[in-house]
C-alpha cells in the first residue's frame, strides 16, 4: 500500500500554546511549517489556563527577573536546571509584551500597563515579601493567549492539519528524526508528513488520573511516541497536583482566586495554610497546599459529610472584584455546583493537573539523550512545553509559569530549528521499516473478535493511578500500583474495537490514546517507586525528607526493559550565581 | 452509585455514518443511573462507552475549547455546560443544524473556520512596535469583554436562518463578533480596511437582528450587539 507524503521543513505536532509560538517563529521565517493537531488549534489544552503568565514586569510591585528565578528554583524544590531556568526569566518580559503586541486582551491596571496579580510562590528580593508577577486576562489568560497565537498564524499563513492524530515518528537508522505518520480523523488515512526537523508540543498526560484538571485530549501522545522511538522521559515521578480542583469533579479553580485575596478553610472554619506555611500562607508553593489540603482531610479536618475536601473562600472579595477577576471561575461555580462564589465558599481538593517531567531537552528545545561522555542531540527532534522537562519546573511548578514555559521555549526552539536548517538543507531518505512499524502500530487496531474494551481498560488505569500515585506515596503501595498497572498493560493486548469504519473513528482514537497513557503510567509510576525520597510533588509518607547527597539528579526512564539512568540537575546558571539547595519553607 | 436522586434517561440521536448509512436516523438510548451533576457530555460518553460508534466532538468539559456544540432539544448549546437532569425527555440530540454532516453529531466546519479567517482576526497596528506594552485604560479594555471571551464553537452561526441561507455570503454571528473585537480594540489601526471588507449586501448586512445567536451563546456572548457596532461605525464613517 502506497501511503501519501507531503513535505515540510518543519512539522509541529500539537497545537497549544508552544507548538503555535514555535510555528509562528518558523512561518516568519518564511520556512514551510505543518501544524499537525488532533483537535483544532484553538481546542488545545492551554485554552483552558486561567490565572496568568509570570513575567518581573514590575507593573504593580518592585520585581526583576532574578528574583523569579530564585523563586522558581525553590518552587522546584532545587530539581529544575538553573542555566534553563534563568533563561526563561530573563526572556519572561520581552515575551508578555510581545504577545500584547500581537493582540493578547490583558487586563490593564489604571495607568494603562499589564494587569498582575500575586501567585503562589512568588517573592520580592529572594524570598521577602509577596510580589506580584502573573500578568492576567481575567481568568481567561490561556484562552486570550491560545487564540492570540493561532491568530497571529493565520496572518503568517502556517499550514494546518487540523484533526490529523500522530501516531508515531520515522526514525532512520542513524537515529535522525525524519517526521511522522499521522492519522487524518476524518477520512481514516493514514499521511506520512516528511519533515527536516519535527517539534513535538503535545501537552501533558493528566488523563492518567480519574479526577483531574485536563481535557480530554490531555493523554500525552508525544511522551509516549518519544518512549516508543527509545528516548527516555525525564522526572516522570513529579506530577502536579493543583490545590484547587473542585472536589470530586476535577474543574479547576485558578491559583489566581487566592492570589485576589481567598483563602482555604476546614471544616472548623480554621484558615489552616496559616499552620503550614507561616509566611506565604495560601500562596505557598502548589505541592505545599496541596500536601496540607490532603493532611487536613486525613487528620479528620475535611469538609463535607464525608470530609473529604476543604474549601475556599471568596465571598468577603466582593462580587465587584470576582466579576471584574475571576469571572470564569464564577461562571464555572454557577454551572458545575449552582454555587454563587460572592456568597458562599467553593468545595476543592488536590487534583491532578500538570506533567513535569517529560522529553529531556536543553534550553534550545532540543531533544538530548545520556551518551557515554554526557548528552547528545537527537538530530531533527525537538520538544517544547508541557510534554518537555528542559527542566524549568524541576519538582514542582509554580503557577503562571507553564504559560510562560510554552511561549520562551516554543520561540527558542523555533530559533534552534532555523539555524539548524541552514546546516541540514535537504530531506533525509525516509526509513520504510520505520514507517512500517509506525503502520503495524495503526493496523493492531484493526484486529476484530471479543475482546476487553477501551473506557473499562481506562477507567481502571486512572483509578488504579489516583488511588496509588498521587499526593502522597509509600513503596509498599507503589510496588503494588506497578504490579497493577503492568496488569493493564498485558491485557491491552486483549482489547479489540468493535467498530472498525474509517469515517471519523473516534473509538480507535481514544484507543490509540489509551496505549499511550499506559506507556506514560509505567514510567511515572516506575520512577516514583525507585526515588526513595520527598521533593516537590513525589511526597513519600517512607522517605520524608529530601535527600540532596543522593536524590539532586534527574531520573531518565527508557520503555526498553524499563531501566532508570540519572543525570545530574544543571545547577550552574547561564551567568549568575549558582542558587545552592537550601532547606525550602514558605 | 444508586441513590433516590438518580433517574434514567431516554435520548434520541441523529445517527449517520456515510460509509454504512443510506441516509440519517434517529437511535433510541436509554441511560441509567443518571446523577443529578451529570452533565450531557458525562451522559453521552456513557452512552458511547456502550456502543462506541456513537460519535461526538469533546475535549475540556468545562466550555472553554468549544468542542461540544450541538442542538439539543432543538436549541444549540454546549453538551459539557447543559445539565442533562434538566433536559426534557426524551433528549433529542442533533448535529449542529446548516452545516454538512461527517458522521453523527459531528459537523464540517471548514465553512465556518473559513468565514473566521476571512475577517483577519489579527491585531493590525502600522505604527512601529514600542519596547513596552500599548497603553490600554481600563475603560479601553472594557470595551472587549463580552468579545473577546468567544470560543468558536459555532453555536450561534448554526442558529443563524441568515447564515442558514447564504453560508457561503454571510460572514455569519461568530465571524462578526470577532471583527468587532479587532474593530473596538484601542490598539487596532486597521478600522477603515475592516469596515471596507464587510460592506455589501451580504458580508454583515444580511443580519437582520433576528437574535437566535444572543439566545445560543453558551458563554452568554452578544453577537447582535457586536453586528450593530459594526454597523455604526460604519455610519460614522460615511458621514
Amino acid at each position: 500500500m502506497s501511503i501519501p507524503i507531503r513535505k515540510f521543513d518543519t512539522l509541529v505536532i500539537g497545537a497549544g500554546g508552544g507548538g503555535l509560538r514555535a510555528a509562528l517563529q518558523l512561518a516568519q521565517a518564511d520556512l514551510k511549517v505543518a501544524v499537525v493537531s488532533k483537535v483544532f488549534p484553538t481546542r488545545s489544552h492551554t485554552v483552558a489556563a486561567q490565572g496568568g503568565m509570570n513575567a518581573a514586569l514590575s507593573n504593580v510591585l518592585p520585581d526583576n527577573w532574578h528574583w523569579h528565578m530564585y523563586d522558581t528554583i525553590k518552587g522546584s524544590d532545587y530539581l529544575g536546571d538553573q542555566d534553563a531556568i534563568e533563561y526563561m526569566c530573563r526572556a519572561a518580559s520581552h515575551l508578555v509584551i510581545e504577545l500584547e503586541h500581537q493582540g493578547v486582551p490583558f487586563s490593564r491596571l489604571d495607568n494603562g500597563k499589564i494587569y498582575q496579580r500575586p501567585f503562589g510562590g512568588q517573592s520580592q528580593n529572594f524570598g521577602g515579601e509577596q510580589a506580584a508577577r502573573t500578568c492576567a486576562a481575567a481568568d481567561r489568560t490561556g484562552h486570550a493567549i491560545l487564540h492570540a497565537l493561532y491568530q497571529q498564524n493565520i496572518k503568517a499563513k502556517t499550514h494546518f492539519f487540523d484533526e490529523f492524530f500522530a501516531i508515531d515518528l520515522i526514525k532512520d537508522q542513524n537515529g535522525f528524526i525524519l517526521g511522522a505518520l499521522v492519522l487524518e480523523i476524518e477520512t481514516g488515512e493514514p499521511l506520512i508528513i516528511e519533515a527536516k526537523t519535527t517539534l513535538l508540543a503535545t501537552g501533558g498526560a493528566g488523563q492518567l488520573f480519574r479526577t483531574n484538571t485536563n481535557a480530554k485530549i490531555n493523554t500525552g501522545d508525544g511522551l509516549a511516541m518519544a518512549l516508543r522511538a527509545g528516548i527516555p522521559l525525564e522526572d516522570m515521578e513529579f506530577f502536579q497536583f493543583h490545590p484547587t480542583g473542585i472536589a470530586g469533579r476535577g474543574m479547576l479553580i485558578t491559583e489566581g482566586a487566592r492570589g485576589e485575596g481567598g483563602y482555604l478553610v476546614n471544616k472548623d472554619g480554621e484558615r489552616f495554610m496559616e499552620r503550614y506555611a507561616p509566611h506565604a500562607k495560601d500562596l505557598a508553593s502548589r505541592d505545599v497546599v496541596s500536601r496540607s489540603i490532603a493532611t487536613e482531610v486525613r487528620e479528620g479536618r475535611g469538609c463535607g459529610p464525608n470530609g473529604d475536601h476543604v474549601m475556599l473562600k471568596l465571598d468577603h472579595l466582593g462580587k465587584d472584584v470576582l466579576e471584574k477577576r475571576l469571572p470564569g471561575i464564577c461562571e464555572t461555580s454557577r454551572t458545575f455546583l449552582h454555587i454563587e462564589p460572592s456568597e458562599e465558599a467553593i468545595p476543592v481538593f488536590p487534583t491532578a493537573h500538570y506533567t513535569m517531567g517529560g522529553i529531556p531537552t536543553d534550553r534550545y528545545g532540543q531533544v538530548v539523550v545520556p551518551v557515554d561522555t554526557g548528552e547528545e542531540a537527537i538530530p531533527g527532534l525537538y520538544a517544547v512545553g508541557e510534554c518537555a522537562c528542559v527542566s524549568v519546573h524541576g519538582a514542582n511548578r509554580l503557577g503562571g509559569n507553564s504559560l510562560l514555559d510554552i511561549v520562551v521555549f516554543g520561540r527558542a526552539a523555533g530559533n534552534h530549528i532555523i539555524k539548524y536548517l541552514k546546516e541540514n538543507r535537504y530531506h533525509r531518505a525516509i526509513d520504510e521499516a520505520s514507517v512500517e512499524k509506525a503502520m503495524a502500530h495503526l493496523r493492531r487496531w484493526d484486529q476484530t473478535g471479543e475482546g476487553e474494551s477501551v473506557p473499562q481498560l481506562k477507567d481502571e488505569l486512572q483509578t488504579i493511578m489516583e488511588k496509588n500515585c498521587s499526593v502522597f506515596r509509600t513503596k509498599i503501595v507503589l510496588q503494588e500500583c506497578l504490579n497493577q498497572v503492568l496488569q493493564i498493560e498485558s491485557r491491552l493486548q486483549n482489547v479489540r474495537l468493535k467498530d472498525h469504519s474509517k469515517i471519523f473513528n473516534t473509538a480507535r482514537i481514544e484507543a490509540m490514546e489509551l496505549e499511550n497513557l499506559v506507556d506514560i503510567a509505567v514510567a511515572t509510576v516506575t520512577a516514583a517507586l525507585h526515588r526513595e525520597e520527598s521533593r516537590g510533588a513525589h511526597s513519600r509518607i517512607d522517605f520524608p525528607d529530601r535527600d540532596d547527597k543522593t536524590w539532586l539528579k534527574h531520573s531518565l526512564f527508557f520503555k526498553e526493559g524499563r531501566r532508570l539512568e540519572y543525570k545530574p540537575v544543571r545547577l550552574k546558571p547561564m551567568t549568575v550565581e549558582t542558587f545552592p539547595p537550601k532547606p525550602r519553607v514558605y | 452509585m444508586t441513590s433516590a436522586n438518580n433517574i434514567s434517561m431516554r435520548f434520541k440521536i441523529y445517527r449517520y455514518n456515510p460509509e454504512t448509512d443510506k441516509e440519517p436516523y434517529m437511535q433510541d438510548y436509554v441511560l441509567e443511573n443518571v446523577t443529578p451533576d451529570m452533565m450531557l457530555r458525562d451522559a453521552l460518553i456513557k452512552l458511547k462507552a456502550v456502543d462506541e460508534t456513537l460519535s461526538f466532538r469533546h475535549s475540556c468539559g468545562e466550555g472553554v475549547c468549544g468542542s461540544d456544540g450541538m442542538n439539543i432539544n432543538g436549541k444549540n448549546g454546549l453538551a459539557c455546560l447543559t445539565r442533562a437532569h434538566e433536559l426534557k425527555q426524551p433528549v433529542e440530540i442533533r448535529p449542529l443544524p446548516g452545516m454538512p454532516v461527517i458522521r453523527d453529531l459531528i459537523i464540517d466546519m471548514g465553512q465556518f473556520f473559513h468565514h473566521y479567517r476571512s475577517i483577519k482576526p489579527y491585531l493590525t497596528v502600522n505604527d512601529p512596535v514600542p519596547e513596552v506594552e500599548y497603553l490600554q485604560t481600563p475603560a479601553q479594555r472594557e470595551k472587549l469583554d463580552g468579545l473577546y471571551e468567544c470560543i468558536l464553537c459555532a453555536c450561534c452561526s448554526t442558529a443563524c436562518p441568515s447564515f442558514w441561507w447564504n453560508p457561503d455570503k454571510f460572514r455569519g454571528p461568530a465571524a462578526l463578533l470577532q471583527a468587532y473585537r479587532f474593530l473596538a480594540d484601542s490598539r487596532d489601526q486597521a478600522t477603515p480596511q475592516r469596515l471596507a471588507e464587510l460592506e455589501g449586501p451580504y458580508k454583515l448586512f444580511r443580519c437582520h437582528s433576528i437574535m437566535n445567536c444572543v439566545n445560543v451563546c453558551p458563554k452568554n456572548l452578544n453577537p447582535t450587539k457586536a453586528i450593530n457596532g459594526i454597523k455604526d461605525m460604519m455610519l460614522k464613517d460615511m458621514f
